[in-house]
């Protein structure tokens, strides 16, 4: 029996363990997963003095209610989410980037994001968690990963195999942009869309529908008429992939996506936006701008400095 | 060989085999697959083959387009050995609990349940690739007057070992799922098994793969 655990009072609508996620699994259907928000969950480890890829708690909407009981802990929560922690005789709100020292009894109650959707709570130490190919995200679909592959359920208590020793708190002035541009780089099948098609997908705004997920992010808008065909022979995808089915509304693949698929290809989501990309909630209004290859290469050379400097500093 | 690279985003390269799709082009597909894959270059972390295309991804932060672009240009796949590949005989149900689209199939295909089933079994399937979900093979070619579209309406569960058809291919559920392909019987095999780490798939691409009746007794005590 390990003597530090966390009970889950309320799971949350979609609340998993998540890492850097595993590779070299495409060619047999298994998709990248990992941690949506990729920026979030590195600071996150880090404000907790964790390795970088060590398993976070990730959730979307509405978040966990759990109890801890143990040894004293740190823990900190990232992105844009209203929580509270509750200790013996005092309930403080509590601030993102910022860790918090928690003790037996303690309990951490995510209330929502913030008009956004994915956010981190990590804890200093090591849950003890399954690993399949080298990674315990949970992939709901294919039930992979740490949790027999689903979701946290009410009711359920996960132990923590290691506790950090350092246990000193860290703060950081992280402030998560919004964007409203999305850069996307040319699709392999741009030539299939009419001219009229084409223009609407750059000019014209998108609204992030209900139906999106770890899978996809589905758009609802004005239509993008394809005047090729509506099919392709099935091929792969990564993530940050626009198809558009013959319905003509574009679908952009996400961490968890099938690794084949049939719809035409209007372009790929830059790498530099994919973290802000996942934060759109439904509801959200994105327009798209096109950029090449070696200014995307480039911005995100900028991105991922800009992530070492964050964690440096911290 | 290669007939065209180009860019899938800024961290993927888009490799052309041609627009066919038959076994001499999946072939070489294949063959450029397993070669990149036993050499492991730095900073590509996945490669998709599907019928005539290549995927490589890669990670920005270890490389870039032009770095894997010159090193795919550069290998030499005919110089590797040629596709190890099993052949796997699958024991299939057709039985009515199973086959779910067997009155769509006679009614498109304009063939008896009888002769769809004899057109179907006993007879090598190639394994093109496997995906979409985790370990679902894409086997073909099933004959000319076997080939009907996708349903217009995907349902939203297909049971876990469903074999089921769409145009020139068979494939297998892999683990229930949403899909579209038209059902014709169950396996009672795990085709699928993420406890085995190193070998999760039973069919991979270059595999070949021969459907065997079963009757509803046999597909009962299948696992017995």
């Amino acid at each position: 029996m390990s003597s530090n655990y966390l009970d889950i009072i309320r799971p949350g609508i979609n609340t998993t363990f998540q890492d850097k996620g595993r590779d070299h699994l495409y060619h047999i259907g298994i998709p990248f997963s990992g941690a949506m928000d990729n920026r979030n969950y590195l600071i996150a480890n880090k404000l907790v003095n964790n390795n970088l890829d060590s398993a976070v708690i990730e959730f979307a909407y509405q978040g966990p209610h759990i109890k801890y009981s143990g040894e004293k802990i740190n823990c900190a929560i990232t992105g844009d989410v209203i929580f509270s922690i509750k200790k013996k005789d005092t309930e403080i709100e509590g601030n993102c980037y910022e860790s918090y020292q928690i003790e037996n009894g303690d309990e951490i109650n995510i209330i929502s994001t913030n008009k956004s959707v994915y956010g981190y709570l990590a804890l200093g130490g090591e849950f003890d968690l399954k690993f399949q190919w080298n990674s315990c995200s949970i992939n709901t679909k294919a039930n992979i990963g740490s949790n027999d592959g689903k979701k946290l359920d009410v009711g359920q208590r996960i132990n923590l195999k290691k506790i950090n020793s350092n246990k000193d708190i860290k703060k950081t002035n992280y402030i998560n942009t919004k964007i409203e541009n999305i850069r996307v780089i040319k699709g392999t099948n741009f030539d299939y869309f009419s001219e009229e098609g084409k223009k609407i997908f750059y000019e014209k705004e998108f609204t992030v529908s209900k139906l999106s997920d770890r899978m996809g992010m589905r758009l609802e808008g004005p239509k993008i008429d394809n005047i090729v065909n509506t099919n392709i022979k099935s091929e792969g995808l990564i993530k940050g992939v626009i198809q558009v089915p013959a319905d003509g509304n574009p679908i952009i693949m996400l961490s968890d996506h099938g690794t084949i698929g049939g719809y035409p290809k209007i372009g790929v989501v830059a790498s530099v936006d994919y973290d802000r990309l996942v934060q759109m909630s439904p509801g959200s209004k994105i327009k798209f701008k096109e950029i090449n290859l070696s200014d995307a290469e480039n911005l995100f050379k900028l991105y991922e400095m800009e992530t070492q400097n964050l964690l440096s500093q911290i | 060989m290669i007939k065209n690279i180009s860019n899938l985003g800024d961290a993927a390269l888009y490799c052309d085999f041609g627009n066919e799709v038959n076994k001499s082009i999946n072939s070489q597909v294949i063959k450029y697959f397993k070669t990149i894959k036993e050499k492991k270059f730095e900073g590509i972390n996945n490669l998709t083959p599907s019928y005539n295309k290549l995927i490589i991804s890669y990670d920005l932060k270890k490389t870039n387009f032009k770095e894997v672009k010159n090193y795919v240009e550069n290998i030499n796949a005919q110089d590797s050995k040629d596709i190890n590949s099993k052949k796997l005989e699958i024991p299939v149900c057709c039985h009515e609990n199973f086959s779910m689209d067997i009155k769509r199939l006679e009614e498109i295909l304009k063939l008896s349940r009888e002769k769809i089933l004899e057109n179907f079994l006993n007879k090598e399937y190639f394994c093109y690739m496997t995906g979409f979900i985790a370990g679902m093979p894409f086997l073909g070619d099933l004959d000319e007057n076997m080939r009907a579209q996708r349903l217009e309406t995907p349902r939203v569960k297909v049971p876990k070992g469903s074999v089921a058809l769409t145009e020139q291919f068979a494939n297998i559920y892999t683990f229930e799922s949403p899909g579209g392909w038209n059902i014709l019987g169950n396996t009672p095999l795990d085709i699928f098994d993420s406890s085995k780490e190193d070998t999760p798939n039973l069919i991979n691409p270059g595999d070949t793969v021969i459907f065997k009746e079963i009757t509803l007794d046999q597909y009962k005590n299948y696992n017995e």
